[in-house]
């Protein structure tokens, strides 16, 4: 693994953890309190980030948002991968018109408009919430796992082993579970990174365009929506969520770039 | 010779389904509205009177498959619906803004090319240097930070202290500079790898080593020999992701406050009006497919290797 892979895992490592401590880190009430006498103030040592401008602490509010980034993210990445998955090595392993209609026609439509275009739309009409705001990305999110699952699919069916296995009697899905599926997992693992940092920059994405997760529950997104009145007199509003959704995106970025790289010796030589 | 017209033939045939596709679930969108779309438009207060109509302006009082073909042959006509209340026409006021988008993406492209082709170039050339990892680096965080923190930073920077660009707005040449910037920082990080890769690669190629042989200085085998060819990849990626800026100028117009379509998009979702929803997604959507279709059948016409297949 390169340098930017292994940094980018403790970043990631270090996100997840605040995520899960954050009840204790940054208890509800603590996100929420406000005091409009403090509107405004910029970073001290007491409110290492500042407050927002409803007076309230914006340190507690990103280590709460890291909880939203996290469960949109890695809830996206399981369904569409697990969804993808199925998919995809269904259409591979069986071929014919399943296969056709799946590759030939539902990839290509999902490929031929923008992802995210699809998911401002079913948010738009589902209505936001945590809950759609997964579907959604869910629902843009898979097709990148199923194609690739295919791939791998129709690149480890001719294998001997495989053949052996069917000589013996293995069920399809026997086949699919225990055979295609270790041998595929390298590159979803990848995708899966890769994935993680596009669910987290689409939820932030969609949380500023305010058809995220609804009030009074803090994203990073929201954040530097909601204080677009205050960009310019207190740029720690903006500043302190953007960077952190960078460094989150970046961070799984790297990690899946780095895997690709280790996984693939043809990168390297480049 | 009717070999490349049957290939243009065929790649227009393969993009009905697909548009076909997009109009289908464009269509159905109103019908994953929880609950009554029309309930909820004509409000709690509304007599049954005024619901109806509400119902009947959303067409949604008619059995489904006849709401389908009402949708298709409004779009033919250029009817995309209106909106319930001002009754403005939905195809008008679409058209009145997407210039502004389609200026705002062009401008974006502009930039990232500009950006990407001597950095990646720079790149490729001194590979394995501190200049290639900056700009690996560079190109990393422009992928990585959204537009909508980068936006705020550029203004704050050029048009709050140095007072060199206006803050938001449509009206003043100058506006453009900053949205164009962030709408393309994504895209000319993009580039600025597949710039580097592609001049990798043909920099190893042997009609390279010829150039060289014949002693042509190394700027002009880059410029005159290399690049040439390893624009081709670019090329695509170019008007593949013309319509990925569409999709981005979404978010970069709710910054800068941009009169184009994304912001009408915007604001359509939170007045509550779908025709008009309906209405924007479909046109950024089929402009998308077009510009794809439109780049792959450049991309034949101009890179022979392709045309013989």
């Amino acid at each position: 693994m390169n340098t930017a892979a292994k940094a980018g895992i403790v970043i990631a490592a270090f996100m997840l953890l605040v995520a899960i401590l954050s009840p204790l880190l940054a208890p509800w009430d603590k996100v929420q309190r406000q005091d409009l006498n403090a509107r405004l103030d910029r970073p001290t040592m007491d409110h290492l980030m500042g407050r927002d401008q409803l007076g309230r602490d914006v340190l507690a509010r990103i280590i709460y948002g890291s909880r939203i980034s996290m469960l949109v993210g890695i809830s996206v990445v399981a369904i569409s991968s697990i969804l993808g998955l199925a998919l995809g090595a269904f259409s591979g392993y069986r071929g014919g018109w399943p296969d056709k209609l799946v590759s030939g026609f539902v990839f290509n439509v999902f490929l031929s408009f923008p992802g995210i275009l699809l998911a401002i739309a079913m948010v738009a009409f589902l209505g936001p919430s945590i809950r759609n705001l997964i579907v959604a990305l869910s629902a843009i999110g898979w097709v990148s796992y199923a194609r690739l699952m295919r791939a791998q699919v129709l690149k480890v069916r001719e294998l001997d082993f495989i053949t052996a296995a069917r000589a013996l009697g293995a069920s399809d899905f026997r086949i699919m579970t225990r055979h295609l599926l270790p041998n595929s997992i390298q590159p979803l693992i990848v995708q899966a990174s890769l994935g993680m940092a596009g669910a987290i920059l689409a939820e932030a994405g969609l949380s500023f365009l305010g058809l995220g997760v609804p009030e009074p529950i803090p994203s990073w997104g929201k954040m530097i929506d909601d204080s677009r009145e205050f960009w310019f007199t207190a740029p720690h509003l903006f500043i302190f969520p953007g960077i952190m959704i960078a460094l989150a995106v970046l961070s799984f970025n790297f990690i899946g770039d780095g895997l690709r790289e280790k996984l693939d010796p043809k990168q390297r030589a480049r | 010779m009717l070999g490349p017209f049957l290939a243009v033939a065929r790649r227009l045939l393969f993009v009905l389904p697909v548009l076909w596709a997009v109009v289908t679930l464009v269509f159905l969108l109103i019908h994953i509205v929880p609950g009554d779309p029309a309930r909820e438009l004509a409000g709690e207060n509304a007599s049954q009177q005024q619901y109806e109509a509400v119902r009947a302006d959303l067409g949604l009082d008619k059995p489904l498959l006849t709401q389908y073909l009402n949708y298709w042959k409004g779009l033919f006509r250029g009817d995309w619906g209106q909106n319930p209340v001002t009754k403005q026409k939905v195809l008008s006021r679409i058209s009145s803004r997407y210039p502004a988008t389609i200026e705002l993406a062009l401008a974006a492209l502009f930039f990232a090319i500009v950006i990407s082709i001597p950095l990646g170039v720079t790149a490729a050339t001194h590979k394995g240097t501190l200049i290639d990892s900056l700009s690996t680096l560079v190109a990393l965080l422009g992928i990585s930070l959204p537009s909508f923190a980068l936006g705020p930073m550029l203004i704050l920077i050029f048009s709050v202290q140095l007072g060199l660009t206006p803050v938001s707005g449509y009206r003043e040449a100058a506006s453009i500079i900053l949205p164009a910037i962030t709408l393309g920082a994504a895209l000319s990080a993009i580039l600025t790898r597949i710039v580097r890769s592609s001049v990798l690669e043909e920099l190893g190629e042997d009609y390279v080593r010829t150039a060289r042989a014949k002693g042509l200085p190394e700027r002009q085998v880059i410029y005159k020999h290399v690049l040439k060819n390893g624009m081709i990849p670019v090329i695509t990626i170019v008007g593949l992701q013309f319509g990925v800026l569409l999709a981005g100028a979404i978010i970069t117009e709710r910054v800068f406050s941009w009169p184009g379509i994304g912001s009408l998009l915007v604001d359509s979702i939170s007045e509550r009006d779908y025709k008009l929803t309906q209405g924007c997604i479909l046109a950024i959507a089929a402009t998308y497919v077009l510009v794809n279709t439109a780049t792959d059948l450049v991309y034949r016409f101009f890179d022979p290797r392709i045309k013989l297949r």
